[in-house]
């Protein structure tokens, strides 16, 4: 068993050990049930009296009563338990994944983080649950239910042992075969999930060849596929019960042929027959539910194993342990010999650069160039694999991750929201419990986003998320930048962050960060020439490198990667205003 | 992924006429098996029940009155029920089993062909993956909830009624006493029912918000980190686990309550009749063996009713699944044949627009509120356009007016959202204009059947859909009158043949991921050689900028474009400069209208539009020759 899981288990070791307590309990007592019953047919063969029989009424009902509550009291304390465990290792995940580098989560699919967190921890407290549970009370009312029947006749006892266990046996062997069936189905029906997949994607091919029959008929054949499949396990899943209820029946067959002769011979009496009977009727479902159980811990613990999966990956990007704090960063900036590689590719090479604090870096190039990972790397979302990244003179490495990323505001390209009210989204780094409304309101106004929220029905309460308002491009992209600014950051990082912002809006926006940042360093990434010529520095950046450095007139005057984009801009400004009656 | 966890679907209801009277349509054709199957059911239920009975007879005709041989031969007997017995329980399973496949089948096919009628709109407005739930996991849970869920009900319930039936077929008034607990059984029943209910709901909601939270989190991770926000989040996340923690512990504590109940209540049973039963036997008003066999079909009693009180749930998940189904299944097809069309057994190749006014339409997408998680639906690529409201500002073509004559290659160029796009998505009838017509062979299109018409059109796309299969199953699709020599000429045609010669298995190699394998330019050569292989009389070609196309492979493609061109008639979206320069005319399509129209030459000399497009798009390909894209995809993947 998983070392984390039995650390659970032992946190929680006194309640489990109280609810067994009272299974075991339960159980003694639900198995003098049959007991009852055999001293009350005893004394009815007799001819005892109604009042006589009231006491055997009685002691059932006492009895049961004790069941009841008993049971009542193990199922709080082993599936209460089960649940809370369910929920701490729920917790543990999410707290773990947390701690995770950025870079787990691209080559990890969050469907599968998922399912761990949902599916496969529900397997879990099955087993912690209901399998411990069922396990330990079939056993303990098995061994106590044969020591009952072993003072009442030997042979009788013995013919119930050898049948009895095959009930069990039954789903031990078949289990694990049908098993190996259901994965052939699974196979198949991503098969047809697979497929389905593609043409839904695939459509306007499919349609524009007319493939449209050739497709029905192929996913028919997958399905074809599927049902074959299926039935197999059918013919094998379908025989489970049958064959435990037959064995269950030849139990009793038995039970009554040579109980039945017992009986006859004197060996016992007819009320010892009727308790074997009570016996076995009350033995059959655990004795079903146990293969079940087996079956359950099985997949209980190969659940646990896919989370351990998780749990023992370490996050590559943590705190040293003499980490600094970094109360009052200036907010300069350098890279010094940088280099990054990602899956063996260079991404960045040798990038040397320094942004004095309070100065605006801007910088351009192609799709792919590497702006985005070279900023990435200030706030450590990644890690340089040579040379370093030095913020106010020190490695990014050196300080307390939490501080450092404090100091930052960062507009990535992705605008993601959250499913909150706009205000706590906007509110995000501020690690405060409730939104401070002021700060709010200027970090919007700033964005030029207040005018937007006025006219939202609720304002700054109004959701936004997925499965809140939808926002524009452009409403993201400033909703995003008012996040941002909030946390009034020493170094404010605007990657593409304005693309989807009509141009003369972003200029604002522009010049009032320009204005308000005295000491605030700010570093932009842009397509735009109209976002970056204002730029204390521009460098153009291309596969990786540095190819040019300056300010936009030297970059215009020295032509090349920047004069050219410059050029495409002014193109691109003609045909927007060219009129639409040109003539034919 | 079959986490489809939103909360509307967990609050439908658990019996819904409409929707059952459809679903039992499907049963129609397998009357036989499923009276076989109820039939074989209720002989089931009777072995069962079979087993007291022979202890009754047992004690009361052979233990009683000391006959060993009659024992065993009643024994035998009861061993003839019990293999009968499990005989029958397998047959039964297997055939309710093999109807359940094949109206599975059924459903999932008539999904299938129906969304394959639908038009591409509704495929650019409904996510690929929640359409995929529809076919797949929602198919399974019916399927599921069908064989195993009501089937088992109707098995409880018949064993229900056979064994009131025969209690008080032995003795009326001992069934009275026993029954003397029902209504206690009943009270406690539907009061576990309904908190299950209750339950139920609470945690699918608190489950789907805990997915939901988990979901959006590990997406924007990245944020979170940069924000500080791993605290805070773990508390939210803590508060939503609680929630959930506690609706399982109160689910826990009425099952705790529930179970040892109805336990108890049996017990209560048992313990009247050895008080009333047993006085009567004393009194010989009845014998032992009935006692007996009162007692063990008591415990049998109780079961079905536990069994019951659960079965509530799945029905409510099966009818919200079929729900699901059929609101797709009813989804009209927007773009349809008529009823009488045109035949085309062959085309001139003559193409006319006019005066066509097209917007994209507004898309209702079907069953949003049932949307599978939000990442399923961000992770499904935006096919097509994005639906744009059809009012005046979202007209795409305004007034578009042009004809092609047979065999005339054309080219179409603008600047992004010209409407370019929508040239060739209304040619093969993707789309629907909104006003005026589009002809081919001076005839509408709405007059041609959909397939009739696209048979004559070849359609090589920017962004190269492979299928999984071979190299050579993506040349033929799905069209077995292409030879496999056909496939080799035309792949020779496009210079396709030289790089597939070097794959592992040529024509058989595998095409997995979609292609990922191959590169874009190869690709592209494959779409060529698919859509020449069908021999179009009319060819489409959205020759977009493709970037990452190496200076070789790009030179085989621009062979292999004039190629294919020759002697068809072609509308080409191009953005190649040696495309532009070598076709009939080029027509510039800028904000919705045809404001140009010339050769190359012509349109240069006139220093309109065109040239300033043709600057524009010169010096992206330039710019692409001189700075090589490759190695950039890492960082792409990255910052995306």
């Amino acid at each position: 068993m998983s070392p984390r899981l039995r650390s659970y288990l032992r946190r929680h070791a006194r309640s489990y050990a109280i609810g067994l307590l009272l299974g075991t309990a339960s159980a003694v007592l639900l198995m003098l049930g049959p007991h009852v019953l055999r001293l009350a047919v005893d004394a009815i063969a007799a001819g005892a009296s109604p009042f006589f029989l009231l006491r055997y009424a009685g002691a059932l009902i006492g009895l049961n009563l004790a069941v009841w509550i008993l049971r009542y009291y193990m199922r709080m304390h082993i599936l209460g338990i089960s649940r809370v465990i369910e929920y701490e290792i729920r917790n543990d995940y999410f707290a773990h994944l947390q701690r995770m580098h950025v870079g787990f989560f691209q080559h990890t699919r969050i469907g599968d983080l998922m399912t761990r967190a949902v599916s496969d921890l529900s397997t879990v407290q099955r087993f912690i649950g209901p399998g411990i549970m069922h396990f330990t009370s079939t056993v303990v009312m098995a061994a106590i239910a044969v020591g009952f029947m072993l003072t009442i006749d030997l042979t009788l006892t013995l013919y119930m042992l050898v049948i009895l266990p095959l009930v069990s046996l039954t789903f031990v062997v078949l289990g694990p075969l049908i098993h190996g069936q259901y994965e052939s189905v699974q196979e198949q029906f991503s098969v047809i999930s697979a497929h389905a997949q593609e043409n839904f994607s695939g459509i306007r091919v499919i349609k524009a060849f007319a493939q449209e029959p050739h497709e029905a008929e192929a996913f028919a054949a997958h399905n074809r596929e599927y049902i074959r499949r299926n039935l197999a396990v059918v013919k094998t899943e379908g025989a489970l019960w049958p064959l435990m209820s037959f064995f269950l029946g030849l139990a009793a067959v038995v039970l009554l042929w040579q109980g039945g002769q017992a009986v006859i011979a004197g060996r016992i009496t007819l009320g010892q027959f009727v308790q074997f009977i009570g016996y076995l009727g009350q033995l059959s479902w655990p004795m079903v539910a146990l293969g079940w159980v087996v079956n359950l811990m099985q997949r209980g613990l190969a659940s646990m194993k896919r989370l351990d999966e998780i749990f023992l990956q370490h996050p590559r990007i943590v705190d040293a342990p003499d980490a600094q704090t970094l109360p009052a960063p200036r907010g300069e900036i350098e890279f010094r010999g940088l280099g990054f590689s990602y899956n063996g590719v260079p991404v960045l090479l040798g990038v040397d650069l320094r942004v004095p604090a309070g100065t605006t870096l801007a910088i351009v190039g192609p799709t792919g160039s590497g702006k985005t990972t070279l900023v990435s790397l200030i706030p450590r979302l990644f890690e340089s694999t040579t040379g370093s990244v030095l913020v106010d003179g020190l490695d990014v490495r050196r300080y307390r991750m939490t501080d450092l990323r404090r100091c930052i505001g960062m507009v990535p390209q992705d605008t993601f929201m959250f499913s909150a009210p706009l205000s706590e989204n906007i509110a995000y780094g501020l690690e405060a419990p409730e939104p401070d409304p002021v700060r709010v309101r200027e970090a919007a106004e700033l964005a030029h986003l207040a005018v937007d929220v006025a006219g939202f029905p609720n304002g700054y309460d109004t959701m936004v998320g997925e499965r809140g308002v939808t926002l524009s491009g452009g409403q993201k992209q400033r909703a995003a930048i008012a996040r941002a600014i909030a946390r009034d950051p020493r170094i404010l990082i605007l990657d593409d962050a304005l693309s989807s912002v009509d141009t003369s809006t972003e200029e604002e926006i522009l010049r009032e960060l320009r204005a308000i940042s005295g000491t605030r360093t700010t570093i932009i990434i842009s397509h735009r020439i109209s976002t970056v010529r204002h730029a204390d520095q521009i460098v153009v950046l291309d596969k990786g490198r540095i190819v040019q450095r300056g300010t936009h007139d030297t970059l215009l005057a020295a032509g090349g990667l920047y004069a050219d984009l410059y050029q495409k801009q002014l193109l691109e400004e003609e045909l927007e205003a060219a009129d639409l009656d040109t003539p034919v | 992924m079959s986490t489809h966890f939103q909360e509307d679907e967990i609050l439908g209801k658990a019996y819904d006429a409409r929707l059952m009277r459809r679903l039992l349509r499907y049963l129609r054709p397998y009357r036989r098996a499923v009276t076989v199957s109820i039939v074989l059911l209720l002989l089931a239920a009777a072995a069962d029940l079979a087993g007291p009975y022979f202890v009754k007879v047992a004690i009361d005709h052979y233990i009683q009155v000391r006959d060993m041989g009659g024992v065993a031969v009643l024994s035998a007997l009861y061993l003839g029920t019990v293999i009968v017995g499990a005989a029958v329980r397998y047959w039964q399973n297997y055939i309710t089993q093999l109807v359940g496949q094949q109206v599975m089948y059924e459903l999932r096919m008539e999904v299938f062909t129906h969304l394959q009628r639908l038009a591409v709109a509704f495929f650019a407005g409904n996510p690929v993956g929640r359409l995929m739930t529809r076919i797949t996991n929602d198919v399974d849970t019916l399927y599921e909830m069908v064989t195993s869920g009501v089937v088992t009900v109707f098995g409880d319930v018949f064993l229900l009624v056979g064994v009131v039936a025969a209690m008080v077929w032995l003795d009326w008034r001992l069934a009275l006493v026993a029954f003397s607990v029902v209504p206690a059984l009943v009270a406690l029943t539907s009061w576990f029912q309904a908190r299950s209910r209750e339950s139920y709901r609470a945690i699918r909601i608190r489950i789907a918000r805990i997915n939901a939270y988990l979901n959006e989190n590990l997406m924007g991770m990245s944020i979170v980190q940069l924000f500080n926000r791993e605290r805070a989040n773990a508390a939210r996340f803590d508060d939503l686990n609680r929630d959930h923690l506690t609706a399982h512990l109160e689910a826990v504590w009425s099952f705790a309550l529930f179970y040892p109940a109805v336990g108890f209540l049996g017990a209560v049973a048992t313990a009247l009749l050895i008080w009333y039963g047993g006085g009567q036997v004393v009194q010989h008003a009845v014998t032992l063996g009935v006692l007996i066999a009162f007692i063990q079909y008591t415990e049998r009693f109780f079961r079905p009713i536990q069994d019951l009180a659960e079965k509530y749930n799945i029905l409510q998940a099966a009818m919200a699944s079929s729900e699901r189904i059929f609101r797709v299944l009813d989804e009209p097809v927007t773009v349809e044949d008529p009823s009488d069309p045109a035949p085309l057994p062959r085309v001139r190749g003559q193409i006319e627009f006019r005066n066509v006014w097209f917007a994209y339409p507004a898309i209702e997408p079907a069953g949003r509120e049932d949307a599978g998680p939000p990442g399923e639906a961000r992770s499904a690529p935006g096919r097509g356009e994005p639906p744009v409201p059809a009012g005046t500002d979202g007209w795409v073509l305004r007034g578009v007016s042009f004809a092609i004559r047979p065999g005339e290659s054309v080219a179409f160029v603008g600047h992004t959202g010209a409407g370019k796009t929508s040239i060739i998505n209304l040619i093969t009838r993707f789309y629907d204009p909104q006003r005026g017509q589009v002809l081919v062979d001076g005839v509408d299109i709405r007059r041609y059947a959909q397939r009739d018409l696209r048979r004559h059109i070849g359609l090589v796309l920017q962004d190269v859909f492979l299928f999984s299969g071979t190299v050579a199953s993506n040349i033929r699709l799905g069209n077995r009158e292409i030879s496999d020599d056909e496939i080799r000429r035309a792949a020779q045609f496009v210079n396709a043949h030289r790089f597939i010669e070097e794959l592992p298995d040529r024509y058989a190699t595998s095409v997995v991921e979609r292609g990922a394998t191959l590169s874009s330019g190869q690709r592209q050569l494959i779409a060529f050689a698919r859509a020449i292989s069908h021999n179009p009389e009319i060819l489409l070609v959205l020759d977009e900028a493709t970037s990452s196309v190496d200076t070789e492979t790009e030179l085989l493609i621009q062979e292999a474009l004039q190629n294919v061109l020759r002697g068809r008639t072609s509308i080409i979206i191009a953005h190649r400069l040696s495309t532009i320069q070598n076709v009939d005319r080029i027509l510039v399509l800028h904000k919705g209208r045809i404001v140009e129209e010339g050769t190359h030459r012509e349109l240069l000399a006139r220093g309109g539009i065109y040239t300033k497009l043709y600057q524009l798009q010169y010096r992206d390909q330039e710019l692409r020759q001189t700075a090589d894209m490759s190695g950039d995809r890492a960082t792409d993947a990255r910052s995306e």
